[in-house]
Protein backbone atom coordinates (compact mmCIF):
# COMPACT_ATOMS: atom_id res chain seq x y z
CA UNK A 1 0.00 0.00 0.00
CA UNK A 2 1.40 3.34 -1.02
CA UNK A 3 1.41 6.02 1.59
CA UNK A 4 -0.37 9.19 0.57
CA UNK A 5 1.89 11.82 -0.92
CA UNK A 6 1.09 14.29 1.85
CA UNK A 7 2.57 12.23 4.66
CA UNK A 8 5.52 11.32 2.47
CA UNK A 9 6.37 14.96 1.94
CA UNK A 10 5.82 15.83 5.57
CA UNK A 11 8.07 12.93 6.47
CA UNK A 12 10.79 14.45 4.38
CA UNK A 13 10.56 17.64 6.37
CA UNK A 14 8.96 19.84 3.77
CA UNK A 15 5.37 19.80 4.87
CA UNK A 16 2.87 20.65 2.18
CA UNK A 17 0.41 22.17 4.64
CA UNK A 18 2.81 24.37 6.58
CA UNK A 19 5.04 25.44 3.71
CA UNK A 20 3.92 28.66 2.09
CA UNK A 21 5.45 29.58 -1.25
CA UNK A 22 8.69 31.37 -0.31
CA UNK A 23 8.84 35.10 -0.83
CA UNK A 24 11.36 36.43 -3.40
CA UNK A 25 13.60 37.86 -0.68
CA UNK A 26 14.01 34.38 0.76
CA UNK A 27 14.72 32.92 -2.65
CA UNK A 28 17.72 35.27 -2.88
CA UNK A 29 18.95 33.88 0.45
CA UNK A 30 18.61 30.32 -0.88
CA UNK A 31 20.43 31.29 -4.07
CA UNK A 32 23.32 32.77 -2.07
CA UNK A 33 23.47 29.73 0.21
CA UNK A 34 23.47 27.47 -2.85
CA UNK A 35 26.35 29.46 -4.34
CA UNK A 36 28.28 29.08 -1.09
CA UNK A 37 27.57 25.34 -1.21
CA UNK A 38 28.93 25.18 -4.75
CA UNK A 39 32.11 26.90 -3.53
CA UNK A 40 32.50 24.49 -0.60
CA UNK A 41 31.81 21.43 -2.78
CA UNK A 42 34.51 22.54 -5.20
CA UNK A 43 37.14 23.65 -2.69
CA UNK A 44 36.58 20.64 -0.42
CA UNK A 45 36.98 18.43 -3.53
CA UNK A 46 34.16 16.14 -2.35
CA UNK A 47 32.90 16.35 -5.95
CA UNK A 48 36.01 14.65 -7.29
CA UNK A 49 35.88 11.06 -8.57
CA UNK A 50 39.51 10.77 -7.44
CA UNK A 51 38.63 11.76 -3.85
CA UNK A 52 35.69 9.31 -3.81
CA UNK A 53 37.98 6.51 -4.99
CA UNK A 54 40.54 7.46 -2.34
CA UNK A 55 37.76 7.24 0.25
CA UNK A 56 36.44 3.84 -0.90
CA UNK A 57 40.03 2.54 -0.91
CA UNK A 58 40.44 3.80 2.69
CA UNK A 59 43.70 5.47 1.68
CA UNK A 60 43.17 8.91 3.13
CA UNK A 61 41.51 10.34 6.19
CA UNK A 62 40.42 13.42 4.27
CA UNK A 63 36.89 12.44 3.15
CA UNK A 64 36.13 10.83 6.50
CA UNK A 65 37.40 13.94 8.27
CA UNK A 66 35.19 16.14 6.09
CA UNK A 67 32.03 14.04 6.46
CA UNK A 68 32.65 13.41 10.18
CA UNK A 69 33.30 17.04 11.08
CA UNK A 70 30.31 18.11 8.94
CA UNK A 71 28.05 15.76 10.94
CA UNK A 72 29.48 16.93 14.29
CA UNK A 73 29.04 20.59 13.34
CA UNK A 74 25.49 20.01 12.11
CA UNK A 75 24.61 17.91 15.19
CA UNK A 76 25.83 20.57 17.61
CA UNK A 77 23.94 23.27 15.69
CA UNK A 78 20.74 21.21 15.59
CA UNK A 79 21.01 20.48 19.33
CA UNK A 80 21.41 24.19 20.10
CA UNK A 81 18.46 25.08 17.84
CA UNK A 82 16.26 22.44 19.51
CA UNK A 83 17.25 23.47 23.04
CA UNK A 84 16.67 27.18 22.46
CA UNK A 85 13.40 26.61 20.56
CA UNK A 86 14.63 29.05 17.97
CA UNK A 87 12.31 30.47 15.33
CA UNK A 88 13.39 30.80 11.72
CA UNK A 89 13.88 34.20 10.10
CA UNK A 90 10.65 33.46 8.21
CA UNK A 91 8.89 33.26 11.60
CA UNK A 92 8.23 29.52 11.79
CA UNK A 93 9.13 27.45 14.78
CA UNK A 94 12.02 25.28 13.62
CA UNK A 95 11.06 21.61 13.57
CA UNK A 96 12.71 18.54 12.13
CA UNK A 97 10.11 15.86 11.45
CA UNK A 98 11.69 12.43 12.04
CA UNK A 99 11.98 10.04 9.10
CA UNK A 100 9.68 7.03 9.27
CA UNK A 101 11.63 3.80 9.71
CA UNK A 102 8.89 1.44 8.56
CA UNK A 103 10.44 -1.88 7.66
CA UNK A 104 13.65 -0.07 6.78
CA UNK A 105 13.97 -1.80 3.41
CA UNK A 106 13.96 1.43 1.46
CA UNK A 107 16.95 2.73 3.41
CA UNK A 108 19.03 -0.44 3.11
CA UNK A 109 18.23 -1.25 -0.53
CA UNK A 110 17.87 2.32 -1.79
CA UNK A 111 21.03 3.30 0.07
CA UNK A 112 23.01 0.46 -1.49
CA UNK A 113 21.76 1.31 -4.99
CA UNK A 114 22.71 4.95 -4.38
CA UNK A 115 26.16 3.82 -3.18
CA UNK A 116 26.76 1.94 -6.43
CA UNK A 117 25.94 5.07 -8.38
CA UNK A 118 28.02 7.24 -6.04
CA UNK A 119 31.16 5.19 -6.71
CA UNK A 120 30.53 4.83 -10.47
CA UNK A 121 29.89 8.52 -11.13
CA UNK A 122 32.21 9.61 -8.32
CA UNK A 123 29.49 12.09 -7.45
CA UNK A 124 26.52 12.56 -5.16
CA UNK A 125 23.54 14.53 -6.54
CA UNK A 126 24.93 17.91 -5.43
CA UNK A 127 28.29 17.07 -6.97
CA UNK A 128 26.69 16.20 -10.32
CA UNK A 129 25.59 19.81 -10.62
CA UNK A 130 28.80 21.28 -9.20
CA UNK A 131 30.79 19.18 -11.69
CA UNK A 132 28.91 20.79 -14.56
CA UNK A 133 29.95 24.12 -13.07
CA UNK A 134 33.50 22.80 -12.93
CA UNK A 135 33.43 22.23 -16.67
CA UNK A 136 32.77 18.47 -16.74
CA UNK A 137 29.98 19.11 -19.22
CA UNK A 138 29.23 15.42 -19.88
CA UNK A 139 27.69 15.34 -16.38
CA UNK A 140 24.64 16.97 -17.97
CA UNK A 141 23.93 13.44 -19.25
CA UNK A 142 24.39 12.02 -15.73
CA UNK A 143 21.88 14.56 -14.39
CA UNK A 144 19.34 13.63 -17.08
CA UNK A 145 19.94 9.99 -16.21
CA UNK A 146 19.51 10.71 -12.49
CA UNK A 147 16.19 12.43 -13.19
CA UNK A 148 15.19 9.41 -15.28
CA UNK A 149 16.19 7.11 -12.39
CA UNK A 150 14.07 9.16 -10.02
CA UNK A 151 11.13 9.00 -12.42
CA UNK A 152 11.43 5.23 -12.76
CA UNK A 153 11.47 4.95 -8.96
CA UNK A 154 8.33 7.09 -8.72
CA UNK A 155 6.66 4.93 -11.35
CA UNK A 156 7.67 1.62 -9.67
CA UNK A 157 7.09 2.92 -6.15
CA UNK A 158 3.72 1.21 -5.50
CA UNK A 159 5.33 -2.16 -6.29
CA UNK A 160 8.58 -1.71 -4.34
CA UNK A 161 9.01 -2.83 -0.72
CA UNK A 162 9.63 0.02 1.68
CA UNK B 1 42.79 35.26 -0.55
CA UNK B 2 43.65 34.18 -4.07
CA UNK B 3 45.36 30.99 -2.92
CA UNK B 4 42.47 30.37 -0.53
CA UNK B 5 40.13 30.26 -3.49
CA UNK B 6 42.38 28.30 -5.81
CA UNK B 7 43.61 25.53 -3.53
CA UNK B 8 41.78 22.75 -1.77
CA UNK B 9 40.69 23.50 1.78
CA UNK B 10 41.88 21.26 4.62
CA UNK B 11 39.26 18.80 5.90
CA UNK B 12 38.84 20.63 9.22
CA UNK B 13 37.78 23.76 7.33
CA UNK B 14 35.71 22.11 4.58
CA UNK B 15 33.83 19.70 6.88
CA UNK B 16 32.48 22.20 9.43
CA UNK B 17 31.54 24.58 6.59
CA UNK B 18 29.54 21.79 4.92
CA UNK B 19 27.85 21.02 8.24
CA UNK B 20 26.79 24.64 8.69
CA UNK B 21 24.38 24.39 5.75
CA UNK B 22 22.05 22.38 7.99
CA UNK B 23 21.48 25.15 10.61
CA UNK B 24 21.70 27.88 7.95
CA UNK B 25 18.70 26.49 6.03
CA UNK B 26 16.78 25.79 9.22
CA UNK B 27 17.35 29.32 10.49
CA UNK B 28 16.53 31.06 7.21
CA UNK B 29 13.27 29.25 6.47
CA UNK B 30 12.87 26.04 8.50
CA UNK B 31 14.16 24.06 5.51
CA UNK B 32 15.84 20.67 5.57
CA UNK B 33 19.19 20.42 3.84
CA UNK B 34 18.94 17.77 1.11
CA UNK B 35 19.85 17.93 -2.56
CA UNK B 36 18.21 14.81 -4.00
CA UNK B 37 14.64 16.09 -3.42
CA UNK B 38 15.38 18.33 -6.40
CA UNK B 39 15.49 15.32 -8.72
CA UNK B 40 11.91 14.60 -7.64
CA UNK B 41 10.90 18.24 -8.10
CA UNK B 42 12.36 18.16 -11.62
CA UNK B 43 10.24 15.08 -12.40
CA UNK B 44 7.21 16.90 -11.01
CA UNK B 45 7.89 19.81 -13.37
CA UNK B 46 8.51 17.62 -16.43
CA UNK B 47 5.66 15.12 -16.00
CA UNK B 48 3.06 16.67 -13.71
CA UNK B 49 0.17 14.47 -12.74
CA UNK B 50 1.20 11.27 -14.49
CA UNK B 51 2.69 9.46 -11.50
CA UNK B 52 1.32 9.87 -7.98
CA UNK B 53 4.82 10.36 -6.51
CA UNK B 54 5.26 13.51 -8.60
CA UNK B 55 1.75 14.92 -8.08
CA UNK B 56 2.28 17.87 -5.74
CA UNK B 57 2.82 21.61 -5.88
CA UNK B 58 6.56 21.74 -6.60
CA UNK B 59 6.61 25.53 -6.34
CA UNK B 60 5.39 25.46 -2.77
CA UNK B 61 7.44 22.45 -1.71
CA UNK B 62 10.57 22.66 -3.76
CA UNK B 63 11.12 26.03 -5.40
CA UNK B 64 13.50 27.12 -2.63
CA UNK B 65 15.59 23.97 -3.11
CA UNK B 66 15.70 24.33 -6.90
CA UNK B 67 16.90 27.90 -6.43
CA UNK B 68 19.52 26.58 -3.98
CA UNK B 69 20.58 24.06 -6.65
CA UNK B 70 20.86 26.84 -9.23
CA UNK B 71 23.16 28.57 -6.78
CA UNK B 72 25.32 25.44 -6.55
CA UNK B 73 25.81 25.56 -10.31
CA UNK B 74 26.68 29.28 -10.29
CA UNK B 75 28.92 29.04 -7.23
CA UNK B 76 30.92 26.14 -8.59
CA UNK B 77 31.54 27.98 -11.87
CA UNK B 78 32.94 30.90 -9.88
CA UNK B 79 35.62 28.85 -8.18
CA UNK B 80 36.04 25.97 -10.65
CA UNK B 81 39.44 24.35 -10.49
CA UNK B 82 41.54 26.47 -12.81
CA UNK B 83 43.53 25.14 -15.72
CA UNK B 84 43.32 21.79 -17.46
CA UNK B 85 46.52 20.67 -15.73
CA UNK B 86 45.15 20.98 -12.19
CA UNK B 87 45.45 17.71 -10.32
CA UNK B 88 43.59 16.60 -7.21
CA UNK B 89 46.26 15.72 -4.65
CA UNK B 90 45.09 12.20 -3.87
CA UNK B 91 47.30 9.86 -1.88
CA UNK B 92 50.11 8.10 -3.69
CA UNK B 93 48.62 4.70 -2.86
CA UNK B 94 45.33 5.57 -4.55
CA UNK B 95 47.17 6.97 -7.54
CA UNK B 96 49.12 3.74 -7.89
CA UNK B 97 46.00 1.60 -7.45
CA UNK B 98 44.15 3.62 -10.10
CA UNK B 99 47.02 3.57 -12.56
CA UNK B 100 47.19 -0.20 -12.19
CA UNK B 101 43.52 -0.24 -13.19
CA UNK B 102 44.36 1.81 -16.24
CA UNK B 103 43.75 5.45 -15.24
CA UNK B 104 46.64 7.47 -16.67
CA UNK B 105 45.30 11.01 -16.84
CA UNK B 106 45.12 12.49 -13.34
CA UNK B 107 44.33 16.05 -14.39
CA UNK B 108 40.99 17.65 -13.54
CA UNK B 109 38.39 16.76 -10.90
CA UNK B 110 37.22 13.61 -12.73
CA UNK B 111 39.24 11.34 -15.05
CA UNK B 112 38.93 12.36 -18.69
CA UNK B 113 39.24 8.68 -19.63
CA UNK B 114 35.75 8.10 -18.18
CA UNK B 115 33.96 11.46 -18.09
CA UNK B 116 34.22 12.82 -21.57
CA UNK B 117 31.78 13.16 -24.46
CA UNK B 118 34.17 11.13 -26.65
CA UNK B 119 33.93 8.04 -24.44
CA UNK B 120 30.26 8.39 -23.44
CA UNK B 121 29.20 5.58 -25.76
CA UNK B 122 32.01 3.22 -24.80
CA UNK B 123 31.15 0.66 -22.10
CA UNK B 124 33.21 2.39 -19.40
CA UNK B 125 31.88 5.86 -20.25
CA UNK B 126 28.28 4.69 -20.46
CA UNK B 127 28.43 2.79 -17.16
CA UNK B 128 30.18 5.66 -15.36
CA UNK B 129 27.88 8.43 -16.59
CA UNK B 130 24.55 6.98 -17.71
CA UNK B 131 24.21 3.88 -15.50
CA UNK B 132 25.89 5.61 -12.56
CA UNK B 133 23.64 8.65 -12.89
CA UNK B 134 20.54 6.47 -13.12
CA UNK B 135 21.52 4.58 -9.94
CA UNK B 136 22.19 7.87 -8.11
CA UNK B 137 18.69 9.08 -9.00
CA UNK B 138 16.87 5.81 -8.40
CA UNK B 139 18.77 4.99 -5.20
CA UNK B 140 18.52 8.40 -3.56
CA UNK B 141 14.78 8.59 -4.25
CA UNK B 142 14.21 5.05 -2.99
CA UNK B 143 16.28 5.78 0.14
CA UNK B 144 14.57 9.15 0.57
CA UNK B 145 17.80 11.11 0.60
CA UNK B 146 21.44 11.24 -0.43
CA UNK B 147 24.71 12.21 1.19
CA UNK B 148 23.37 15.61 2.21
CA UNK B 149 19.93 14.51 3.41
CA UNK B 150 20.92 11.27 5.14
CA UNK B 151 24.66 11.40 5.88
CA UNK B 152 24.74 15.00 7.09
CA UNK B 153 21.19 16.18 7.99
CA UNK B 154 19.92 12.77 9.14
CA UNK B 155 22.92 11.58 11.13
CA UNK B 156 23.24 15.02 12.76
CA UNK B 157 19.69 14.47 14.04
CA UNK B 158 20.58 10.92 15.21
CA UNK B 159 18.06 9.22 12.94
CA UNK B 160 18.23 5.43 12.60
CA UNK B 161 16.82 5.41 9.02
CA UNK B 162 19.68 7.67 7.96
CA UNK B 163 22.26 5.42 9.62
CA UNK B 164 20.88 2.42 7.70
CA UNK B 165 20.96 4.46 4.48
CA UNK B 166 24.56 5.60 5.05
CA UNK B 167 25.69 2.02 5.73
CA UNK B 168 23.98 1.16 2.44
CA UNK B 169 25.85 4.00 0.69
CA UNK B 170 29.14 2.41 1.74
CA UNK B 171 28.09 -1.17 0.98
CA UNK B 172 27.13 -0.09 -2.55
CA UNK B 173 30.17 2.16 -2.97
CA UNK B 174 32.60 -0.53 -1.87
CA UNK B 175 30.89 -3.13 -4.07
CA UNK B 176 31.23 -0.87 -7.11
CA UNK B 177 34.83 0.01 -6.22
CA UNK B 178 36.03 -3.56 -5.75
CA UNK B 179 33.74 -5.64 -7.97
CA UNK B 180 32.69 -3.38 -10.84
CA UNK B 181 35.36 -0.77 -11.48
CA UNK B 182 38.31 -3.20 -11.88
CA UNK B 183 36.46 -5.00 -14.69
CA UNK B 184 35.10 -1.82 -16.17
CA UNK B 185 38.54 -0.20 -16.31
CA UNK B 186 40.37 -3.40 -17.20
CA UNK B 187 40.13 -2.63 -20.89
CA UNK B 188 41.74 0.81 -20.65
Amino acid sequence: MTKPIQSEIVGRGVGICDAPEPRPSYLIAYLLLGMAFGVVMTRSEVLSWFRIQEMFHFQSFRMYGIIGSAIVTAAISVAIIKRTGLKSVSGERISIPPKQLGRGIRYAVGGTIFGLGWALTGACPGALFALIGNGVSVMVVAVVSAVAGTWVYGWMRPKLPH
Amino acid sequence: MTTWFSNEWPWYVAGPLLGLFVPALLIVGNKQFGISSNLRHLCSIITPGKVEFFRYDWRRVGLWNLVFLGGVLIGSVQVAHGGAGHEIAISLKTRLALSKLGIHDFSGVAPHELFNWHVLLTLRGFVSVVVGGFLVGFGSSYAGGCTSGHAISGLANFELPSLIAVIGFFVGGLAATYFILPYLLGGL
